[in-house]
């Protein structure tokens, strides 16, 4: 059994007969290396653990729930969070719909999402890709001005889930990152580009390949203009895509269905998407960078189909939001870390790949704009109304190809109308870091504003 | 209050070993934090949580590098452990513990008057149910209040191998409050924030009220929305939340970090006329009781009132410590961070457009043809290329001089050198609207400023044609 898992149990062990408790206890060893002008700018190495606590009331309305949580594992920290939480529980309003997870039959996967090689790699290694990076972006192209960041960073995390209701839950995750973002310049205006690469451990990182993706972006969008406004088809492609699914799964949240807050609520069975549109949330394929075993409840973690073929087949939920629904815990809890209260969430979204690649794509396409960069979603899309309108970069798609770059443009439309006007679906499927992968998709009827 | 976080002596200890190997500059943060949060949701209390979090942030100085390391445990052996391990950027033999010499504590009261812990937790409910309440006396159509209650108090104490030795206490109280309002085109929103760093002074019962009825009509009123239209059209911008406008327009690419590294539109631009003779800009953390309020940043320097733009010129960058050593001037206040996790960089506090003498409805009456912007919801930019964007959560359209039709929601696009060109109005109802910022994974309290003020172009990102 893990260290922490032991902890969690130990921290039950208070529980007073009237109630129930759930645990959550987390550490983390964090790495980030910045480089700048060939040198070391920023070195960091941190330790970090804790615990949340939840105390669970069981009143003749409902159960009543209180949370504290403390950024460190000491007695005193627990004793203190433990009359917090119980405190709390007493102002909250008794919901006969509020309840912990409890075990449900459903077996955990047997995933390795850890690579000890995280931990063993040398300092001195890590920091020589944060060099490297930066060396290979400047090196690489005579236009490349400066290159404002160049980062290696990576971590071990570790967590468990324990509770008076049965659930007893370990695991460890490991991850490493290098990215970069160049500045251009040919004699006109700056122009960036970012590149990246993600794994579970360094080894898996390719710096060519985030070197080169800096370059290429920042580069092709020299002499980048504001064109005129004009609707037209928009090929996202992989990384603006996966943006574009995150939006969505957040829509998808049983969460936010049973607060009346999705555009998706009462809709199952309708088609709301097109035919060629497949979106699942699959923790169970190590190959995202959202795997999990189990969720933030302690659950397995399962494959979850939401849109199938373009029909709207379901929402994920947590243990709260499927009993409101009147429906099971899809094991889809997320936690923001240990001050967060577990809600129903994507982790691990991807679509389904469809034929062709990015270059048929275009073809196909023959005339629009090709999204390369977003700016302003949070500012600009409203997933309760579905309103969508961000920035943009990118460039001009013309005859079938990639044309000129355009800047300081915004495409808009809305999520309902965006998702039935998908009309390509890439087979260029990109593991991202984040809850969605992506890949190229063309969406038709969109606004360009611009001048 | 005293701030006792970590004692003196133990200070200066950790400070001469994270210098013992041949660093310039050494520093402990140590920061307290306790926390607590409620939320009411269709008028069930749930989500009640309380947190505490302490540690300490350590970073040492060598040449143009920067180690950094944290840690939870506040004995003087885990502080050393961490001194070393943020010293570990330091290959020279340094020649061994140096001996730090702090003068005393200089520490700086919370001006909270009702501090979060002397407050019942029924009193909070009190206040939420009573917001809920005032939503949903706006209208039927009103079908979901969400209203969330939150309070922070932080002490910190900063140490620096410069003898640098102060203290500050920041209490922090927030409520906002989120509608929906339903109709036959589909569901709407409505949000409405108060927060300042002050106590439970600043929640009165009739501020929630206002607060949750403002969040209520909004929803409502966008029922009736029509997609915003798209193109360059001229915009009036109500005075609050439109600050958010030079915050992401000028204020992130006069942050120091940017400009050292040649990463901003602004970069060697001090002393040129940058924006319309109309702009005065200033960063200002001293204003007190407001959101970005801070008596000393996160590197103990004093809070300034810092003028960045003086009728249109450009005349100063906002600092932080490291990047004024480098220029070897003094920081402007402007060092903050996140938490002890988290290493200090430049950042704004509460940045506000001074006000103008033309009148609000005079602006909108000489307006033939444009949107009317009544709240802003947040931004982005890209400081290297200055291409940024704002988003509008409340516009109408300005048709013959007079506001007219609801608009939905959508970003604004512009570059930020332009923009600034086309302000030819500023009038004088001047307020500020609270907002949390973030840049580079770190999120800080900030608060923004102007009056009701015009740009004579600026591109919708609507989805009308």
């Amino acid at each position: 059994m893990s260290q922490l898992l032991e902890h969690a149990q130990r921290i039950l062990e208070s529980a007073r007969g009237d109630e129930e408790i759930e645990v959550y206890v987390a550490s983390g060893v964090d790495t980030e290396v910045q480089s700048y002008q060939g040198e070391v700018e920023e070195l960091t190495t941190a330790t970090s653990n804790g615990f949340g606590i939840r105390i669970l009331n069981d009143g003749a309305g409902g159960a009543r729930v209180g949370t504290a949580w403390a950024g460190s594992l000491d007695d005193e920290a627990i004793v203190n969070a433990l009359r917090e939480a119980r405190d709390n529980a007493t102002f909250a309003t008794e919901d006969e719909f509020v309840a912990f997870a409890r075990p449900d039959g459903v077996g955990a996967v047997s995933l390795t999402l850890s690579d000890d090689a995280v931990a063993s790699t040398p300092l001195e290694e890590k920091i020589a890709m944060a060099i490297e990076l930066e060396r290979l972006v400047r090196g690489g192209d005579t236009r490349i001005r400066q290159v404002d960041s160049a980062n290696y960073s990576d971590y071990v995390a570790e967590a468990a889930i324990a509770s008076t209701t049965g659930i007893r839950a370990s695991y460890a995750r490991t991850g490493a990152y290098v990215s970069v973002e160049a500045i251009a310049n040919d004699g006109g205006d700056d122009q960036t580009g970012w590149g990246l690469s993600a794994g579970r451990a360094p080894h898996e990182l390719d710096v060519e390949k985030a070197a080169a993706d800096a370059i290429r972006r920042a580069t092709r969008m020299l002499g980048a203009v504001k064109p005129k406004s004009f609707k037209c088809t928009a090929v996202f492609d992989p990384r603006t895509a996966a943006t574009l699914f995150s939006i969505i799964g957040g829509a998808l949240s049983g969460e936010a269905v049973v607060r009346g807050r999705s555009f998706f609520a009462n809709r199952v069975g309708e088609m709301v998407a097109t035919p060629s549109f497949t979106l699942l949330d699959d923790p169970t394929d190590a190959r995202h960078f959202g795997a999990s075993v189990y969720d933030g409840e302690g659950l397995a973690c399962r494959r979850n189909v939401l849109i199938e073929k373009g029909q709207l087949r379901g929402f994920v939920y947590d243990t709260v939001s499927a009993r409101r629904a009147g429906t099971a815990s899809t094991g889809s809890a997320v936690r923001g870390g240990i001050a967060g209260s577990p809600s129903a969430g994507c982790r691990a979204l991807q679509l389904a790949p469809g034929h062709v690649d990015q270059a048929e794509i275009l073809r196909r396409v023959g005339n629009g704009v090709f999204v390369e960069s977003l700016i302003g979603v949070h500012s600009g899309v409203n997933p309760v109304s579905g309103d969508f309108s961000v920035g943009v970069t990118g460039l001009m798609i013309r005859d079938g190809q990639l044309a000129e770059p355009v800047r300081e443009i915004t495409v808009a439309s809305t999520l309902q109308r965006m998702l039935l006007d998908v009309v390509q679906v890439g087979n260029d499927l990109e593991w991202l870091p984040g809850a969605a992968a992506g890949q190229s998709v063309a969406i038709d009827n969109i606004a360009v504003s611009g001048t | 209050m005293n701030n006792t976080l970590v004692e003196h002596d133990v200070l200066a200890r950790t400070l001469g070993e994270a210098m013992a190997r041949g660093a310039e500059f050494a520093e402990v943060f140590v920061e307290d934090r306790t926390t607590s949060s409620a939320m009411l949701d269709q008028r069930r209390v749930e989500q009640l949580s309380s947190g505490h979090d302490r540690g300490a942030g350590i970073r040492v100085l060598v040449g143009d590098t920067t180690g950094f390391a944290h840690t939870a445990d506040l004995t003087e052996s885990g502080l050393k452990a961490a001194a070393r391990a943020a010293a570990a950027v330091a290959r020279g033999g340094g020649g061994g513990v140096r001996e730090i010499a702090l003068g005393a504590l200089r520490d700086n009261p919370s001006h909270a008057t009702i501090l979060p812990g002397d407050v019942d937790k029924a009193r909070k409910i009190e206040l939420m149910n009573r917001a809920d309440d005032a939503a949903r006396s706006e209208g039927s159509s009103i079908t979901q209040v969400q209203v969330a209650l939150g309070d922070s108090t932080r002490q910190f104490i900063v140490a620096n191998s410069d003898g640098l030795f102060a203290g500050d206490h920041q209490v922090r109280t927030r409520f906002n409050v989120s509608c929906i309002a339903k109709g036959d085109t589909g569901m709407q929103t409505g949000y409405r924030p108060i927060a300042g760093t002050r106590g439970f002074e600043l929640l009165s019962a009739d501020a929630v009220a206002d607060a949750a009825r403002g969040a209520a009509r909004q929803a409502i009123t966008k029922l009736d929305a029509r997609p915003a239209p798209s193109g360059d059209l001229p915009v009036v911008l109500a005075g609050g939340s439109g600050g958010i406008l030079f915050h992401e327009a000028c204020g992130h690419g006069l942050e120091a970090d940017a400009i050292l590294k040649q990463a901003s539109v602004y970069a060697g631009k001090v002393g040129q006329l940058v924006a319309s003779p109309l702009v005065t800009l200033v960063d200002d953390g001293t204003v007190e009781g407001e959101w970005g309020y801070l008596a000393i940043d996160d590197e103990g320097r004093p809070g300034a009132r810092n003028v960045l733009i003086e009728n249109g010129v450009l005349t100063e960058y906002m600092w932080d410590y490291l990047r004024s050593r480098k220029e070897g001037r003094v920081s402007s206040g402007n060092g903050r961070r996140q938490s002890y996790q988290h290493l200090p960089m430049v950042r704004m506090t509460n940045t506000y457009l001074l006000e103008g003498d033309s009148d609000a409805d005079e602006i909108v009456a000489q307006t033939p043809y444009g949107v009317y912007v009544a709240q802003l919801g947040g931004g982005q930019v890209n400081t290297a290329t200055g291409d940024f964007v704002f988003g509008m959560t409340a516009a109408f359209m300005i048709e013959d001089g007079k506001i007219t039709a609801p608009l939905r929601d959508c970003n604004l696009i512009g570059n930020g050198p332009d923009v600034l060109q086309r302000v030819d109005a500023v009038a004088s109802d001047f307020s500020m609207t609270p907002g949390t910022c973030g840049k580079n994974g770190q999120s800080v309290p900030v608060g923004t400023g102007q009056a009701t003020m015009r740009l004579t172009g600026v591109t919708i990102g609507g989805a009308a044609a």
